[in-house]
């Protein structure tokens, strides 16, 4: 009864907390923008023509390659939204405030919640930003209401999911710096996938990676809610993918979490 | 369990401790840290464990504040089994680390709101306290400055602060000024002090400076390798060397060891070539000391004669305890 309105009012308490600070110091935000945005400027300008004109089978017929690639670097956001999580989750670990919270008579899963609902919140504002980029830059989507919902609601499950491993990382990294980093392979993964060109261009040994590797079903199914491109299995196999990979991240970090101050 | 609200100490003086503990052990892998510690501390009075760096003070503040389990160990806080009624014990107590707690990125007021939050009271009621704290620990002026922009002594003020929005009736302060310097330090003297006459809170604080421990504790328990050497009030403790000593400053390493050789009982200090021999400081004990320094020929660079203070205790106690124990005790601390 009271312990459940307190889990709850806790949460909230975190949340704002971390909000109030997203809020004041919107260049954390930013830095989680500007990656992908870079990726989108460089792909779409830079490599653009040469890429596109080796894709056959170019997703709106007409083919520009922005629609082929702005779906995983969209993605991408989601990505280097999850080191921002560790970071700062490591820091409160660092500065010594998680032990205060742990001898406060408080829910001790409003802290990773706290911050796990904040980022997502945060996280979800940057591909907010990287999808209006891409727009202004010739993505042209032909998806209907529901296929945005369903594409958006994709991003999120998998943000969640990236949040809670990243968590997790942020309470076992020694310092800031060591949580920044372990991350770091996640924002290459959609590279070796169908992020920037489609596997089939690949060899043998990696394309079997790029097929079989989480991102890669993830970003097909986007481009097929947003492009029209045949999803087929790839909704069922990323959806399950995201929840398999929030269930874990959920499970290592509130465990990570209780065992916690035993350094 | 819901954060209550005392502000006067409800419980009978004398008849319930505020924290009792027996046998509290605790080691990391094949360290030990704590090995055996009985603690009963008095509600409303101020205990010091007092101890070098290593010795185990903060794992027994981290033990006591809910924040590691010990690994064999009876205790009860607040009148409420420690590791049973944890949430219990959490309402009752309040946490100052080693290192200050605070939010940088938020401003003073924006702790201690978050603080008031997190323990539940509404709104009016956390202003407040927030008001009142600020205004007490002098930081009303800085109230809406973001933390990372503060001194070390502000920091540790606001931290402090933050511990006592909960109002709790039991406050750990682990070296609460350790790394301030002197004129920080007496303010958190003062501010201590005023928690005990005011609020009637009992404090458990850790030191390494025997100076404070001398000025702000009822009792005192001095803590070595994890075990509790010594215990009492700093009175009794400085009877325990009745006379003081003698310290006799030397040119060189060889004359020292020389010296060291004909008064088995004294401290030995490398570092600053002194040896510290017990003495009451009588003019027959001082004679005695400068003849045999003599007879062995050794040149004394300067000699000065100590009353007791609780530095001859802890020099004495720990000096005694560690060369025999420094083979098979696990130092702490990497």
């Amino acid at each position: 009864m009271a312990t459940v309105s307190y889990a709850a009012r806790d949460s909230r308490t975190m949340l704002r907390r971390n909000l109030k600070k997203a809020m004041r110091y919107p260049s954390l935000t930013l830095t989680v923008v500007i990656m992908p945005l870079m990726m989108l400027l460089l792909f779409n300008y830079v490599f653009g023509s040469a890429l596109g004109t080796g894709i056959s089978g170019m997703p709106t017929g007409g083919g520009d390659y922005i629609d082929y690639v702005a779906p995983g670097i969209i993605l991408m956001a989601a990505t280097s939204g999850a080191l921002t999580t560790a970071v700062s989750v490591c820091v409160d670990k660092t500065e010594g405030i998680v032990n205060r919270f742990r001898t406060m008579p408080i829910s001790r899963a409003s802290f990773l919640t706290g911050h796990v609902v904040g980022s997502v919140i945060q996280t979800m504002t940057s591909i907010a930003l990287v999808i209006a980029a891409a727009l202004l830059m010739g993505f042209r989507p032909d998806a209907t209401p529901v296929e945005w919902v369903a594409a958006l609601g994709l991003l999120t499950v998998l943000t969640l999911a990236l949040t809670w491993i990243s968590a997790g990382i942020g309470l076992v990294a020694k310092n800031p710096e060591t949580a920044s980093n372990i991350p770091m392979p996640l924002t290459f993964m959609p590279f070796i996938g169908s992020a920037i060109v489609p596997t089939e261009s690949m060899p043998d040994g990696l394309r079997w990676f790029a097929d079989n590797q989480p991102f890669t079903p993830i970003i097909e199914t986007l481009r097929g809610l947003w492009l029209g491109t045949g999803i087929g299995s790839s909704a069922a196999v990323g959806l399950t993918w995201c929840v398999a990979l929030c269930l874990v991240g959920y499970v290592w970090a509130r465990r990570t979490f209780k065992a916690g101050a035993k350094r | 369990m819901t954060a209550t609200r005392t502000s006067a100490p409800t419980a009978p003086k004398a008849t319930a401790p505020a924290i009792t503990a027996e046998g509290l052990r605790k080691s990391y892998g094949d360290k030990l840290v704590l090995d055996g510690i009985d603690l009963n501390i008095a509600e409303g009075t101020v205990f010091a464990l007092l101890g070098p760096n290593g010795a185990g003070k903060t794992t027994t503040v981290e033990i006591l504040s809910t924040l590691i389990d010990a690994d064999a160990g009876e205790v009860q806080v607040a009148g409420c089994h420690l590791t049973r009624a944890a949430d219990a014990v959490r309402s009752a107590i309040g946490v100052t680390g080693q290192f200050s707690a605070v939010d940088n990125l938020l401003t003073a007021e924006e702790n201690l709101l978050l603080m008031a939050d997190l323990h539940h009271l509404d709104r009016r009621e956390g202003k407040r306290r927030a008001k009142n704290l600020l205004r007490r620990f002098d930081l009303a002026e800085v109230a809406g400055r973001t933390a990372h922009t503060f001194s070390g002594g502000m920091r540790r003020k606001l931290d402090l602060a933050m511990t006592l929005v909960g109002d709790p009736r039991i406050i750990f302060l682990d070296e609460p000024t350790t790394g301030l310097d002197p004129r920080s330090r007496r303010t958190m003297w003062e501010i201590i002090r005023g928690l005990v006459a005011d609020d009637g809170v009992t404090i458990f604080l850790t030191t390494q400076y025997l100076e404070e421990a001398d000025q702000l504790a009822d009792r005192i328990a001095v803590l070595d390798h994890g075990r509790l050497i010594a215990e009492g009030t700093a009175e009794e403790l400085k009877q325990r060397i009745p006379g003081g000593h003698i310290r006799v400053r030397f040119a060189d390493a060889q004359s020292l060891e020389t010296a060291a050789g004909i008064f088995g009982i004294a401290a030995r200090d490398e570092e600053s070539l002194t040896l510290q021999i017990p003495s009451d400081g009588s003019i027959p004990n001082l004679r005695a000391v400068l003849d045999a320094l003599e007879a062995t020929a050794v040149q004394a660079e300067s000699l000065t004669v100590h009353t007791p203070d609780l530095d001859d205790v802890f020099l004495t106690l720990t000096g005694q305890s560690r060369p025999a124990d420094a083979v098979d005790s696990p130092k702490e601390n990497a």
